[in-house]
């Protein structure tokens, strides 16, 4: 784990009027995370990152980016940010190349053609780069969003559910992108996001929020230690296949059958062991398929979830 | 600071509405002036009626001058209409865009932010009054000529030397910059509150016309607070076609303006510090 901490949060609640919105929130983020943070609609996602980037005004608590107060060292500390705060709007009668111009030079960006046009080509708008922004769809502004957060070459990079509304060949650009900006760039990526598949797949660490108080923090790998995922092991003979679990100590794990499928809740060790097993017993697998666990995880964790 | 500056007047001025006053200003001083040069000579013969047999007049009376002045009354009390389309936009138009997000995420502070805002839009009246400055007075100088300047102060007739008149009009002009500065100030303040712009349009001028008809109607209290209203001052660009000046009431009513423009931008400031995004 990095030692330097880039945000740090202690006791952050927001109230409006007799809604809390955020309650007593405590984050830590380091340098080089890509930092997942998940909760359900209405969890306090967006109230914590409109008080990050000072938009909002906490009720009470403490806030450092870059171990400096966002009010007393804000020139410094937000010419090193990027964010797309929720749906990343512009101004819609200027064109593509305007607005990041624009937002550039707010920035103290670089905001010379070369560099704009580089920061297009990298979300793949340098066709559209003439066109008003009004003729954008909502991916194409998802991407420009990302165009802007990034023009200024921010250390910390916030973004606010940034695939919403692109499509999966969309989505998997963005994640490649932040994947690539953590890993070869070196930057702090802080991510908010419902899809939880995503942030299972980039997110070094993570945090879940649920009525505006954090649950879990740490690690995915430490959050899901332990945790019994679903699996299901696709087999040749059913029958026989069930007859050797329930003659096992396996049976304690089964969870259902169907007609070549069965289904136990395991651990992540357990599962190859199982394979190993079957197939020492003669029983052809096919494919081991496992529920996402994160998804379990976090239904369980906020109690959204029905079972 | 200048960089947030020029930024907003970019903004503003690719915006298709900024050019509605320009237009405007444009079509009426061009419609008053090929009205005035076919049927304007009647009018300084009809204002002349009463004293013609007393003096005699020589010299070009109908000129640019008196056509400059004669565009600048019947103009500038529709001009607060046409500034506050702009002064009701600057901040609500953030809001309506969700461009607040973006631009107070920035490294500007939230008053850089504003203060950038209302610096823009004196500077959009500056340039609409150095519009309407070119079309009525050097326009009206290349087509009507120059000449002494009649100006009618009630019952009295003062004629200005025609080597006294420009700076007359300089100073007018920059008098009326101070009363719109107070009309966008306005409207940038009730701009502030809303996430579109036709609530502070219609605001601002609710505030202008409800002044001007408390100044007007003839009862005593209003009569009171009349001289606190600041439609009342607007008008004392005129004051600078009096012989003498009377200083005096010109200072009076400037200070008084500027007053207002100086206590709605540190409102208006506080409030926007204050404010949660949530556009």
């Amino acid at each position: 784990m990095n030692s330097e901490q880039v945000i740090e949060v202690r006791g952050l609640t927001k109230k409006f009027g007799s809604l809390t919105a955020v309650n007593n929130l405590d984050l830590n983020v380091y340098s080089g995370d890509v930092f997942g943070f998940l909760g359900p609609n209405g969890a306090g996602k967006s109230t914590t990152i409109r008080m990050l980037l000072s938009l909002i005004k906490p009720t009470s608590g403490e806030m450092k980016i870059f171990g400096k107060s966002i009010t007393k060292d804000r020139k410094e500390i937000f010419s090193k940010i990027g964010a797309i705060v929720e749906k990343p709007d512009f101004y819609l009668y200027l064109s593509a190349y305007k607005n990041l111009e624009i937002l550039g030079k707010l920035s103290g960006a670089d905001t010379s053609k070369k560099k704009i046009m580089e920061m297009l080509e990298l979300v793949g708008l340098e066709k559209r780069y003439k066109s008003k922004v009004k003729t954008y769809s909502h991916g194409m502004k998802q991407r420009l969003g990302l165009a802007q957060a990034l023009l200024h070459d921010p250390e910390l990079i916030i973004l606010d559910e940034p695939t919403t509304g692109l499509d999966p060949q969309g989505m998997k650009e963005i994640r490649d992108l932040i994947i690539y900006l953590s890993r070869e760039k070196g930057k702090t990526i802080f991510l908010s996001s419902h899809i939880l598949h995503e942030v299972e797949l980039i997110a070094t660490r993570m945090i879940i929020i649920s009525k505006g108080s954090a649950q879990v923090e740490g690690t995915v790998e430490e959050l899901l230690k332990g945790e019994k995922v679903v699996v299901t092991f696709e087999v040749d003979k059913i029958e026989e296949a069930m007859r050797i679990v329930n003659e096992s100590k396996w049976k304690e794990d089964f969870k259902s059958a169907s007609k070549s499928e069965i289904n136990f809740e395991l651990t992540k060790n357990d599962i190859a062991l199982l394979n190993k097993y079957l197939i020492e017993k003669g029983i052809l697998v096919s494919a081991v398929v496992p529920v996402r666990s994160l998804e379990d995880y976090f239904l369980r964790i906020t109690e959204g979830g029905t079972k | 600071m200048i960089t947030l500056i020029w930024l907003e007047l970019q903004k503003m001025f690719r915006k298709w509405r900024t050019y509605i006053g320009f237009i405007a200003i444009g079509f009426l001083a061009v419609v008053v002036q090929v009205a005035l040069y076919f049927t304007g000579a009647k009018m300084i013969d009809f204002q002349m009626r009463g004293i013609e047999q007393s003096f005699v007049m020589v010299g070009n009376l109908f000129n640019g001058y008196f056509i400059a002045r004669f565009i600048l009354m019947a103009l500038i009390i529709h001009i607060p209409f046409l500034i506050v389309i702009v002064g009701g936009d600057l901040l609500s138009g953030e809001a309506t865009a969700g461009t607040y997000r973006m631009l107070l995420t920035r490294p500007a502070s939230r008053f850089q932010v504003v203060t950038a805002k209302f610096i823009a839009g004196w500077i959009s009246v500056l340039l609409l009054l150095v519009w309407l400055m070119f079309l009525s007075l050097i326009v009206s100088l290349l087509l009507f000529g120059s000449g002494p300047l009649l100006s009618f102060q009630g019952m009295k007739l003062v004629i200005i030397a025609q080597n006294d008149i420009l700076w007359r009009f300089l100073c007018a002009y920059l008098f009326a910059l101070i009363s719109m500065s107070t009309v966008i100030s306005i409207s940038i303040f009730f701009s502030s509150f809303v996430q579109n712009a036709i609530g502070p349009i219609a605001a601002t001028m609710a505030v202008i016309i409800i002044f001007i008809i408390l100044s007007a109607i003839p009862i005593d209290f209003f009569q009171t607070i009349k001289p606190y209203l600041f439609t009342n001052h607007m008008s004392q660009w005129d004051g600078f076609f009096s012989d003498p000046v009377d200083y005096n009431d010109i200072f009076r009513s400037l200070w008084f303006l500027l007053a207002h423009i100086v206590v709605i931008y540190g409102i208006t400031t506080y409030i926007f510090i204050k404010k949660d995004i949530l556009s």
